[in-house]
């Protein structure tokens, strides 16, 4: 498995490589000079040619990616040009808030989608299956964007249960330890900052993770329906194991391979998702920082959030690779 | 099963007539401006405006119906487009295998490598907005599901009787994938397009959402909700409606893929199991 792992590891850096280069091109064939863009219509010629001599961009293309090749490596990614700090800090800030929203989210959708899912093969053809189904099917058809503006009309702007946008409100987050809101107020005992920030954090987080119940929901109740046609289960049942224990014990343990790699790979589409979902409430992640970026044509913090979001999905997948052989000791690499 | 398809039927194609028919039913010219009929709310079948007008005064109905035409477009074009490419390369990966494999599936590899909608993203934002970028973009990635599937479907092609006693016969390698290997992808590709359509409609709209999509001036059902979101607590009816049509959409074409699904998958079908 350890090697395995390894040759995995290893494999992923020319697809890591190319996808660098790849974006870089990609910034090459950008319409529209960064340089104007950055220092406004009226710089003079010698402003400008300053400006690319400081950011490196009067050197040939090639140069340019080496020199960001070889800077990446060692973590060096350059610095915003809208920020003017380097990339990476600018990143690590807004991260946490990322990470929180997609880690809420994902906590959401299994607490809904495992049980139902379960509930509903336990049951075929029942009213549990068929509002299950049904509540399945109408979660990956929701557009998540959408899905945010309307629960922003309904519970914030009809029933002001909860706030419209933003992470905290202001003044009452005490000081930053881990960037993670709801585990520093916890942390720091601050009762009042931990519900603000859980409110800040449902309704974002139940946009992103919408989708992800309906699929999930439907990967768990197809995995379970699948399992429990199998001759094991058959065999469990007939020496007069209970209902409750076989499925425990006999069925959920095999239908959970697929349900483990639909959450990974969902964890992806999160990550993606969540470009649109942070933008729609203001959240200031690395979601909302990618299109501030391409806005105001930032390309080191561009090619760093590209970057990181592919590396990111590349490692939650090498993860949930080396999460199988834990849930099924038959599966050995 | 018999009720999904049905319902997942007539959402599309109504949706299809829509399309089609939308420059002769839209009572207004989906562009065409008006200080004074700016944020009317919906008048229903009481009043001029069916579903209201939005912040230029424009009609939500006529936009909504031209807003179809585009997403289906759009969306049609994806489909054939990485359908073209993903069945080509997963053919051509499967059964030539080696080299050939080796190549494409490394390439399968880096384009995977980026979260859904990332790679769309960068590109428009490079490449800058268009019809043919947005297409472009959403191809990109949408290929790859095609390639995957039907590569495995091609390795276990390639061995079976009906094509090692064609290729007896003298038949290239080209007449086999074209005559013998293709139309056994048929129905698995139907099934995958029929859900990579749905999913090119939810980042299409995603992508003019975050205004990457389609030049502002071609009303689409993202761009419609963008301008909508502005005004929500003012004009709820902006962003609803739009919204609406991409959620119908998106559901009638699931229906209408699990119903396929469950025709063409007979494993499914004995398990009794409605993915």
């Amino acid at each position: 498995m350890t090697n395995y792992l390894i040759r995995r590891l290893v494999g992923t850096i020319p697809v890591l490589l190319f996808i660098s280069l790849l974006v870089f091109l990609l910034i090459q064939a950008a319409p529209g000079d960064p340089t104007l863009m950055l220092l406004g219509e009226d710089t003079t010629a010698a402003d400008i040619a300053e400006a690319k001599r400081r950011w490196g961009l009067d050197q040939p293309v090639y140069m340019q990616y080496l020199k960001f090749f070889t800077a990446a490596v060692t973590g060096d990614l350059g610095k915003s040009f809208r920020f003017a700090e380097p990339v990476s800090d600018v990143i690590a800030a807004r991260l946490p808030a990322t990470i929180e929203l997609a880690i809420f989210s994902l906590f959401i959708a299994t607490l809904f989608a495992i049980p139902l899912g379960i509930w509903a093969a336990a049951k075929p053809n029942s009213w549990v299956d068929n509002f299950g189904t049904t509540f399945g099917l109408f979660g990956i058809s929701m557009p998540n964007f959408w899905l945010g503006i309307m629960l922003i009309l309904l519970l914030a702007g009809t029933f002001h249960l909860l706030p419209s946008a933003g992470r905290s409100t202001y003044g009452i987050a005490g000081p930053q330890q881990t960037g993670f809101y709801l585990l520093d107020s916890i942390l720091q005992r601050n009762w009042p900052a931990l519900k603000d920030a859980f409110t800040h954090l449902v309704m974002p987080a139940l946009a992103l993770g919408t989708n992800m119940i309906g699929i999930l929901m439907r990967v768990t109740r197809s995995a379970v329906l699948e399992v429990m046609n199998e001759e094991y289960v058959v065999t469990a049942r007939a020496k007069g194991l209970a209902e409750q224990k076989v499925l425990w014990r006999h069925v959920l343990r095999n239908a959970l391979i697929p349900v483990v790699t639909v959450v990974g790979l969902e964890l992806g589409t999160l990550l993606s998702g969540s470009i649109i979902v942070e933008t729609v409430f203001a959240w200031p992640g690395v979601g909302s920082l990618l299109i501030t970026g391409l806005t105001a044509r930032d390309y080191p913090l561009v090619t760093g959030l590209v970057l990181m979001y592919t590396i990111a999905f590349v490692t939650i997948n090498l993860l949930i690779d080396a999460l199988y052989g834990l849930i099924d000791p038959r599966i050995r690499y | 099963m018999q009720t999904k398809a049905i319902a997942g039927g007539v959402i599309v194609l109504s949706l299809i007539v829509v399309g089609i028919i939308g420059p002769f039913v839209a009572p207004y010219d989906p562009n065409k401006q008006g200080l004074e009929t700016m944020l009317r709310a919906p008048e229903w079948f009481g009043g001029t405006h069916f579903l209201g007008t939005d912040n230029l005064g424009r009609d939500i109905l006529s936009r909504v119906v031209y807003g179809a035409r585009v997403s289906l477009l759009i969306a049609f074009a994806v489909v054939f487009i990485s359908g073209f490419i993903g069945v080509t390369l997963g053919a051509v990966s499967g059964y030539f295998g080696g080299k050939t494999d080796f190549a494409i599936q490394k390439l399968v590899e880096v384009v995977w490598a980026f979260p859904p909608l990332l790679l769309a993203i960068t590109i428009l934002a490079f490449l800058g907005q268009g019809l043919f970028n947005l297409i472009l973009a959403l191809v990109a990635q949408r290929w790859i599901q095609y390639c995957r599937v039907v590569r495995g479907q091609a390795l276990s092609l390639r061995t079976r009787d009906f094509v090692t006693a064609t290729r007896a016969l003298g038949a290239s390698d080209a007449v086999i994938i074209w005559r013998h290997i293709f139309p056994n992808l048929i129905q698995i590709s139907l099934v995958i397009g029929t859900f990579a359509m749905a999913s090119a409609i939810i980042a299409e709209a995603s992508l003019s959402f975050l205004g990457l999509g389609v030049p502002p001036e071609i009303p689409t059902w993202g761009t419609m909700l963008a301008d909508g979101r502005i005004y929500i607590s003012t004009a709820w009816w902006l962003a609803l409606f739009p919204g609406l049509c991409i959620f119908l959409t998106v559901l009638g074409i699931n229906l209408l893929g699990d119903a396929l699904r469950d025709l063409f998958d007979p494993r499914l079908k004995r398990a009794g199991t409605r993915v």
